[in-house]
Order: C-alpha cells, then sequence, then structure tokens
C-alpha cells in the first residue's frame, strides 16, 4: 500500500483508493448554526482534490472511511453541481461510504453505504477498533509535530494504518494524544504528508509508553 | 476665585475649590467657557488636570439637580482608569452636596448592576468604548442614552492609535443620531498633530475647536548612571538591577516602564532577588489577574508602593501625585510616547518631571541617545492617521442590527459623519453591508449564509434574532494573542495571570516559567487553565508574552544614522564608542543615504545582514519579500530575524548580488504575489476576520480554543485566496497589512532614500553589529524547498536514531 503526500491511501494490487473524514458540507453546516460563515468552497476544493487523486491512481475502487458529510442535513444540502461530480467520479467504479459519526444515515447518492467493508483480510472501517488487526480506519484527523513544521499525517503499525483528514476544513489531533496512543504499538511511524511524504516514529508523549 | 464668572460655575463647586485654595487653571476655564461647543478637544500635557477640565461643565450642568437621566458619558481606554475616575470625581462631588450619581460600567461590572443600569441609568456613566458598543446594540438603547448632553473621551490621542478609536468614532455617530445635540469632548496628551485627533473626534463635517494647555517646563531627562556594558541582546536590562535599586531608594515612588510584558516579568523577579530591604514593589502588566492588578492599583493610590515595575498598562492616566521618578528601561521606540510616560513623575502641574533610561542591550544605548536628543529638542514623531478600516464597519454594522432593522441609506449617512470614515464610499459601505448579510461569498444567495436579510419594509433584519448573543460576545477590536488563565492546581486554585496558548502548548509537565513574578511549574492544562505548582528554582524557562513591539521611528531611525556619521561619539559610554569602532574597523556603519549588506558564514549557515533602518515592521515585511525573491532564485532561504535597524537572512546559499533585489518597483510588483501565502498575511487576515465577525472568539457556553480558531483562520485564508482573492476581507487584509504589519511605506521610503546606493561587504566573520540579531527571538521560518529539504534530514536522523534507517 502507498501513503500518498495528499493524504489518500492507495492499494495498486487490489484497485483501491481510501479517503476518509472528507467532511463535504462544513461550511453549510456552520452557516445554518449561524455560527462561524466558513466561505463556502470547502466542496469544491476536497472534491477537486479528489478527483485529482482519482485521475493519479484510476482505482476500480474507492472507500471513503467515514465522515465523509459533515452531517446528514449537509448531505441534502449539497448543491447539485457537487452531486453531479461525485456521481462523474464514481463512473466505471464502486464506489463504498463508509459511515462515520457525523453521518451514520444512508447516504442519498449512488454507491454502497456500509458500516465496514472487508476486503482480501483487510478491514475498512471509521474508528479503529483496538481488538482488531489489519484495520484500516480515519477519524482522529492525526497530526505529527516536527522540529520544522507540523503535518497532518497516516499512523501505521504491524495491524493498523489511521489516516488523516482528506477534508477541507479538518482540523488535527497531535499524535501523541492518548486517544490515538493508546491504539498504536510502541513502534509505530507516522507519514507525514505535504509536498513529499516523510517517515518518523511515531512521535510519542514524553511521559511513557505504557500508557 | 474672582475670576470665574458666576453664572458658569455654581456656588457649591466655587466654595469647593476656595475652600482647598485651589485655582482653576486657564485651559480649564477655557473649557467651561466653551462647554457649547459641539466639540472641543484639550490638549494637555499629564498632570494639567484634563480630567477635571473635561468634567467641569457637566458638574456646573448638573447641579441644579434638575436633569433627569443620562447627562455625560465618559469613555477612557482603561478600565482602571474609569474606576479611578469614578473614586476621584465621587469624594468632591459628595463634598460640594451635589445631586450627582455616579457610576462606572465595563467589563468587569456585575450583572445585577449592569442590568440596573440599563433600567435607570446615572448622570455620569463611565466606560470604555467596548461597552458602550454594547450598550448601543441593545433594543432600548435610545432610552437608555436619553437627555444625554456630553460625551468626554479621555485619552483621546491613545484610542486614536488604535481600532478601539474607530469604533467609539463609529458609536459616537450612532449615539449623535439618538441625540442630536450631543456635545463632545476630547481630552488627549501632547501630541504632534493635535488637528488630526480633532478631526477624528469632530462629527463630521462639523468643527473642532481645539484648546491648549500651557505645556509646563521641560523635563529632567538623561540616561541612568550604569556602570556595566549591557548585554549584546535580549530586553532584560538585568545588568542594571543594582542601580535601579539605588535609584528607588533614593526616590519616593518610582515607575519602571517597559516595552513588553515578560521584560516586565523578567525585570521584576530580578529586582526582587536584589531586593535586601524588602521595599513594597508591585508589578502591573496586562496579562495579570485582574484581581492582582486590582491589588496594585489600590496600593499605589494609596501610597504603599515605593516602585512599580510596569508597561503600556500604565502609560495613561491614574493619577497618582506620588511618582517622584519614571525609569524607562527599554529603547523608547517613539519620541511622543517617551514623553507621555514620563509625564507619569510628578503629576503635578508645573513641576519638571524626573526621568531615567536603561538601555537594555548595546545598540539600545545608541537609541537611547538619539531619543535623548530628540526629546530635548521636542521633536515629536507620529505617523498620520490612515482612514477608518472596514472590519470594524463590519461589526459595527451587526451591533446596529442587533439594536434594530437597519435602513441601509440612514446607516451610511450616520458612518460617514464619524471622522475616520468622512471618506467612506457608499461602494464600500455596500460591501460592508453584503459581506454582513451573506458572508460576502461570490454567488451565493442560499438561505443558510443569510445573516442579515431585507424584508419587504426596505429594512434589513437579523435573520435568526438569537444572533445577537453572538455578535454581543464578540464585540471588540482588541487582538490579543489567545491568552489562557494560568492558576495554582488544587481546589480554588489561586489565579496568578495569562499566558500566550502557544507557549503553553509549548510546555511539557515540569517546565518552569515567571509569571507575577513568581516562578511556577507546568503541570498541565485542563478546562483551558494552565494548572502550576510553585517552584523554588532560580532560573526559569520564560515566557514568552508577545508585548506590543512598535516599531522604532522613522524620525528616530534618522537621528542614529546621522549619529554614526560621526567620527567619535564622546557622550556615549566607553563600551558602545568601542563596539562601534570595531564594526568600523571589521566592515563599516551604515550610513545616511546608503543600504549597507554584510553577508557571512556562521554555524554552517550563510547569513546576510541588511541594515535598512526601517523599524521592525518594515524590516520584517524586508525579510519576507528577500526571502520570497531569494526562494525564486535558488539561494534556499531558510529563515530570517527583524529588528528596528536591520533584517538578517539565513540560508543555504550565500547573497552574491543585492542590487536587483532591491528594485523597488521589483519589490513592489512582487508584492501582490508575495502577500498571498505568508505568516503575516494570515495573522492579519484573522484579526480582521475576528472582528468582522467571519469568526467568533467566543462562542455561547465555551470559549473556541485559539489553536482551533488560528488553524481554521489560515485555511480560510487559503481557500479565499484560492477561490476568491478578491473578497471584502481579503482586500482588508491587504489593505490593514500595507499599513500595519507590513508598513511597505516606510520599505518605499528607504528605497527613495538609498536610490540604489547599496554596499555589500563579504566578510569573513560575524560582524559586531550583525552579532546581536543571531541571538534575537521571533525568528521567522521561510517553508520553501530549503525547509523540505531540512525536514527530509531531519527525517532521516530520526529514523536512524530510531534503529529504523534502513526502511
Amino acid at each position: 500500500m502507498v501513503a500518498r503526500a495528499t493524504g489518500a491511501l492507495h492499494w495498486p494490487e487490489a484497485g483501491i483508493l481510501t479517503v476518509s473524514d472528507l467532511h463535504l458540507g462544513k461550511s453549510a453546516r456552520q452557516a445554518r448554526r449561524n455560527a462561524v460563515q466558513l466561505p463556502p468552497y470547502d466542496v469544491t476544493d476536497t472534491l477537486a482534490r479528489l478527483a485529482a487523486e482519482i485521475e493519479a491512481t484510476n482505482p476500480d475502487i474507492v472507500i471513503c472511511l467515514g465522515d465523509s458529510f459533515d452531517d446528514l442535513q449537509a448531505l441534502d444540502d449539497l448543491p447539485r453541481d457537487a452531486r453531479d461530480w461525485i456521481t462523474r467520479l464514481q463512473a466505471g467504479r464502486r464506489w463504498i461510504w463508509i459511515e462515520g459519526n457525523h453521518d451514520p444515515g444512508p447516504v442519498n447518492l449512488a454507491g454502497a453505504h456500509l458500516a465496514r467493508f472487508e476486503h482480501l483480510g483487510v478491514i475498512f472501517r471509521h474508528i479503529a477498533e483496538p481488538a482488531d488487526t489489519g484495520e484500516i480506519s480515519g477519524h482522529y484527523h492525526p497530526k505529527a509535530r516536527m522540529k520544522a513544521a507540523s503535518r497532518p499525517c497516516f499512523l501505521l503499525d504491524r495491524t493498523r494504518v489511521i489516516l488523516p483528514a482528506f477534508g477541507t476544513y479538518t482540523g488535527g489531533l497531535r499524535c501523541d494524544d492518548l486517544a490515538i496512543a493508546r491504539l498504536m504499538a510502541p513502534d509505530a511511524r507516522a507519514v507525514l504528508t505535504g509536498r513529499q511524504v516523510l517517515v518518523i516514529p511515531m512521535p510519542q508523549n514524553r511521559s511513557g509508553k505504557s500508557a | 476665585m474672582t475670576d470665574l464668572p458666576a453664572a458658569l460655575l455654581p456656588p457649591a463647586l466655587l466654595t469647593w475649590f476656595s475652600a482647598r485654595n485651589w485655582r482653576v487653571h486657564p485651559h480649564q476655564q477655557e473649557m467651561v467657557d466653551q462647554a457649547s461647543e459641539p466639540a472641543l478637544l484639550l490638549i494637555a500635557p499629564t498632570g494639567g488636570g484634563k480630567t477635571m477640565a473635561g468634567f467641569l461643565p457637566s458638574l456646573a450642568e448638573l447641579a441644579d439637580g434638575l436633569h433627569q437621566g443620562l447627562h455625560t458619558l465618559y469613555v477612557s481606554p482603561l478600565k482602571a482608569l474609569a474606576a479611578d475616575i469614578k473614586r476621584n470625581l465621587s469624594a468632591p462631588v459628595a463634598e460640594m452636596g451635589l445631586p450627582i450619581r455616579i457610576e462606572d460600567r465595563t467589563g468587569d461590572t456585575s450583572y445585577t448592576q449592569k442590568r440596573r443600569q440599563r433600567a435607570d441609568p446615572p448622570h455620569i456613566l463611565l466606560t470604555t468604548p467596548e461597552s458602550l458598543a454594547l450598550l448601543i446594540s441593545y433594543e432600548d438603547a435610545p432610552r437608555i442614552f436619553q437627555g444625554l448632553q456630553r460625551v468626554v473621551v479621555d485619552e483621546i490621542h491613545a484610542l486614536a492609535e488604535s481600532k478601539r478609536g474607530d469604533q467609539l468614532m463609529l458609536s459616537l455617530a450612532r449615539l449623535q443620531t439618538m441625540c442630536p445635540d450631543l456635545r463632545r469632548v476630547g481630552l488627549s496628551a501632547t501630541v504632534e498633530d493635535p488637528g488630526a485627533i480633532a478631526h477624528f473626534l469632530a462629527c463630521h463635517p462639523d468643527p473642532c475647536t481645539i484648546v491648549q494647555a500651557d505645556p509646563g517646563p521641560d523635563p529632567d531627562i538623561a540616561m541612568l548612571d550604569l556602570p556595566d556594558a549591557p548585554p549584546w541582546s535580549g530586553g532584560g536590562a538585568s545588568f542594571a538591577i543594582p542601580q535601579v535599586m539605588a535609584a528607588v531608594k533614593a526616590h519616593r515612588t518610582t515607575l519602571i516602564f517597559h516595552n513588553t510584558r515578560a521584560q516586565a516579568e523578567i525585570f521584576f523577579h530580578n529586582l526582587w532577588l536584589a531586593n535586601d530591604e524588602s521595599l513594597p514593589i508591585g508589578i502591573h502588566h496586562g496579562s495579570l489577574d485582574r484581581a492582582q492588578r486590582e491589588r496594585v492599583e489600590a496600593a499605589m493610590v494609596r501610597g504603599d508602593l515605593r516602585a512599580i515595575v510596569c508597561t503600556g498598562s500604565l502609560d495613561l492616566g491614574i493619577d497618582w501625585g506620588d511618582v517622584d521618578l519614571v525609569i524607562q528601561v527599554g529603547a523608547p521606540k517613539n519620541v511622543k510616547r517617551l514623553i507621555q510616560r514620563i509625564g507619569r513623575a510628578n503629576h503635578r502641574y508645573n513641576a519638571p518631571s524626573k526621568a531615567r533610561l536603561v538601555p537594555a542591550n548595546r545598540f539600545e544605548v545608541v537609541e537611547c541617545h538619539a531619543a535623548l536628543q530628540a526629546a530635548k529638542a521636542h521633536d515629536l514623531d507620529g505617523d498620520p492617521r490612515g482612514p477608518g478600516p472596514l472590519d470594524v464597519l463590519c461589526q459595527h454594522i451587526l451591533i446596529t442590527a442587533c439594536a434594530g432593522p437597519i435602513d441601509a441609506d440612514l446607516l451610511f449617512a450616520e458612518m460617514t459623519r464619524a471622522g475616520p470614515y468622512a471618506t467612506l464610499s457608499r461602494a464600500q459601505f455596500d460591501d460592508c453591508l453584503a459581506f454582513c448579510a451573506t458572508g460576502g461569498y461570490a454567488l451565493r444567495a442560499y438561505d443558510q449564509w443569510q445573516r442579515l436579510k431585507q424584508h419587504e419594509d426596505g429594512l434589513w433584519h437579523l435573520r435568526d434574532p438569537r444572533a445577537t448573543q453572538l455578535i454581543r460576545m464578540n464585540i471588540g477590536t482588541i487582538q490579543d494573542a489567545d491568552l489562557l488563565k494560568v492558576r495554582f492546581r488544587g481546589r480554588g486554585g489561586k489565579p496568578l495571570g495569562e499566558v500566550e496558548e502557544s507557549f503553553a502548548a509549548s510546555l511539557t509537565p515540569g517546565d518552569t516559567f515567571l509569571i507575577g513574578g513568581q516562578i511556577v511549574a507546568y503541570q498541565g492544562l485542563r478546562d483551558m487553565v494552565v494548572e502550576v505548582t510553585r517552584n523554588a528554582r532560580k532560573k526559569p524557562k520564560v515566557a514568552v508574552f508577545s508585548g506590543t513591539k512598535f516599531a522604532t521611528s522613522t524620525q528616530l531611525s534618522q537621528r542614529i544614522l546621522a549619529m554614526f556619521a560621526a567620527d567619535d561619539w564622546p557622550y556615549l559610554p566607553e563600551h558602545t564608542r568601542d563596539w562601534l569602532d570595531l564594526q568600523r574597523q571589521v566592515s563599516e556603519l551604515p550610513k545616511q543615504g546608503r543600504l549597507l549588506i554584510e553577508s557571512f558564514a556562521h554555524d554552517g549557515r550563510e547569513h546576510a545582514c541588511i541594515y535598512g533602518f526601517a523599524g521592525r515592521n518594515a524590516q520584517q515585511t524586508l525579510g519576507l519579500l528577500l526571502t520570497k525573491r531569494l526562494e525564486d532564485l535558488g539561494l534556499d532561504p531558510l529563515g530570517f530575524v527583524a529588528t528596528d535597524y536591520a533584517t538578517l537572512i539565513w540560508g543555504l546559499q550565500p547573497l552574491t548580488d543585492p542590487a536587483p533585489l532591491f528594485d523597488i518597483a521589483a519589490l513592489e510588483a512582487g508584492l501582490e504575489g508575495w502577500l498571498a501565502g505568508n505568516a503575516v498575511m494570515k495573522r492579519t487576515f484573522r484579526a480582521s476576520a475576528t472582528i468582522a465577525g467571519l469568526i467568533n472568539r467566543n462562542m455561547p457556553g465555551s470559549r473556541k480554543s485559539g489553536r482551533q480558531a488560528t488553524f481554521s483562520s489560515d485555511i480560510l485564508y487559503d481557500t479565499l485566496l484560492k477561490y476568491d482573492p478578491d473578497h471584502l476581507l481579503m482586500r482588508i487584509t491587504r489593505t490593514e497589512a500595507m499599513r500595519g504589519l507590513v508598513d511597505f511605506a516606510r520599505i518605499r521610503e528607504m528605497a527613495e532614500r538609498v536610490q540604489g546606493r547599496i554596499d555589500l561587504r563579504r566578510l569573513d566573520q560575524v560582524t559586531p553589529l550583525a552579532a546581536p540579531l543571531l541571538l534575537e527571538v521571533g525568528k521567522v521560518p521561510i517553508e520553501g524547498a530549503g525547509r523540505e529539504r531540512l525536514l527530509q534530514q531531519e527525517a532521516e536522523t530520526l529514523m536512524t536514531a530510531a534503529g529504523l534507517g534502513d526502511l
């Protein structure tokens, strides 16, 4: 499997492209809540980057690992052209929407809607299950801080991969946070996204790996 | 007191004055005589009885007890000042037996008190610009302000320097609509351009009369006698502690001014370590907990303190007669501020103030001398004020909408009566209204994006009336860095003050830092509160408060360059003369009308030091612009640091041909593209987006974490840049940045001064003048090819260290 610098995970042998936490419609949800009027360009931006990834990898299966929509209302409010765009991206391939905590209901878009998906012994789901192995998940939006910069990152060890968030306007959780640290083995690695991929040992909380 | 016209001052006042054998100053009398003017600006030195001059007409008008409701609104930039005036005014009013109710209303006033004030306003209300804006946002504002006759704006010179002043003038325009006969009074310290302040205050296009008080005698100002040389960089000035301590002992009360909070903290700590007699010495700055600040203020008023270590938070107004010495630690970046600070000593009219300067590092010795010369020559500096910023206008539109539906034509007419917005065009106003209504995004007419909606009556209404809460919670233009409260761990832990969130994020449990003069150890972050424990160690990890970094004024910078031209500097201490001499031998001293660039290798990196003398902000911009051009040329710049006089850039390749880099046309052309993606722009965008209401700092229920806000504002900026670069907020950001942090005007001025006369010196060592820059904090990293290469190296090192190198 190839962790791409964009934050997408490509499995060439199986023809699978996985992205996580698109959070489409975040700005619309915020505007609806009368909170922050985020500029309404996040859908365009996220889909443009997703389209570029699909173009580059030409996968047979695209898996969106949950939280694809900021909420179900955001999905209903998705502009016509965005829906058309998703439909065009779906042409000629399987498309799997894994459900996430933000979008637990059925999706009224083409593609299969599943709680989890298994392929060649690998499990795809939104939130990692500590007991499972061979698992690919999202949810945590991991980020790693180095001296020079802080970047969204993949986390991987022998049993699992956690993907960074692919959507625009998605924050991050430092990967030395306990919620993440307890999932990953002590020798886990972080793969930083950005202009190029960088592999480092997963930053750990100084106070101890026992946690 | 026979020279007082009895018709203007009532007998109770006259009796009170003569019982104390006090005389009414001529300028106070003039304020009474001209009390019916629509706008009056009083320029008086500190201690000139400004505040009394502002209130005398109100006391006279209220003496008969016939006025119902609010009569005079007093606005000051400081909460403490409002509270202080309340004390100082209530006592004489009680002694004169006048039937006048005086109350203050600030962010610190209790909820019940505020409710009561809205229902039954006092005769005189003392408040701040933010609290006034909040009052104006209430539906019943017209009733609250009914009968209002006068508004007194204290320390207007300070307010005019920031967006708080713009907001206040918009609020006054609103008040003037509610109360057409409202008269305005501004009280100002000595400024270089009184006309500009008068224009700022006036209800446009009405005139504003200026009253000038006698400026008083020249201050006694000199350098503090110091046997030791100051260090090469930094602002701690701990080397001067023994002499400062001696000066404190020799005077009744000393104010010790610092330019930043962090410096004040460190100095205070060191002063206490040297305080063998345990003299009562306090500290006062904006990051301290309110209760602590109030305790210090109360002790000062009682005259209990021998010295107060302070920052700009004491630049303004509170009256204590006992201060007989002002010590300025660190170079005063502008002469006007120095004069105002000096005025804090001997708060008595017509007595000379005494002040001593303490340079905190070697370069500041030179700066201090330049400032001394300028102060003695009464040569004040200052930049002309630009038109009022549009982010403040956006906020004011929302505030107005909270009070009731808006008629766009009327609101536009009202806003152009505010001095800072006198030249506002209808198109600019409509842009701001559209932004408030829909976010101002292209083709975005969806209902969910509507914040204001135009109803059939033609008026603009809030779509969701509940939005008022959010708007009111976010009133204000003060852009403090995001601060977290600091407390001792344990139940009901004592609050100590605040630190920047980014600083807190950099701490690991056990790290020590200074706050409120104590060394504490970081334990953890809980519910947005930094928990600490006491720590007895002597060397803390230093708190990095941002403080306020004022750029050295153009006029001071030129004075320094003029000083450099001399053959010798007999008035400078030996160590500083030697240093400048050494610079002359190793390289050369910067000259007026030329630009010196030094190039040298140090610590495995190539360095270029550019002596622009354009002030910190412009030098910073120069750093950003030049690194961008260096990046384009493949010279792999890694970062830079800027001070008031130079920019030091480091990278992987040496600078050999600077001339094309400094072509002003090219710099200006590069500006647009460059403005796009850098940290300064993002910071400016964040501030404007917060003021204009795109980002909310405060949310009902919980405070939004600053890091979250930074994060989202950076991404918002990137997104707008990509999809909507002409968005109103992007335009505001560009204007703001050009004016403030970018300060491109001074780069242009520098280029005109230099006219291509650039001296590049390649040297085989770090030069004496450049060395201090290597020790500066506040370095700006450049995200480019060089950085990627370093990241890669760092990653490889880490992997190798972890035994994963062969991955």
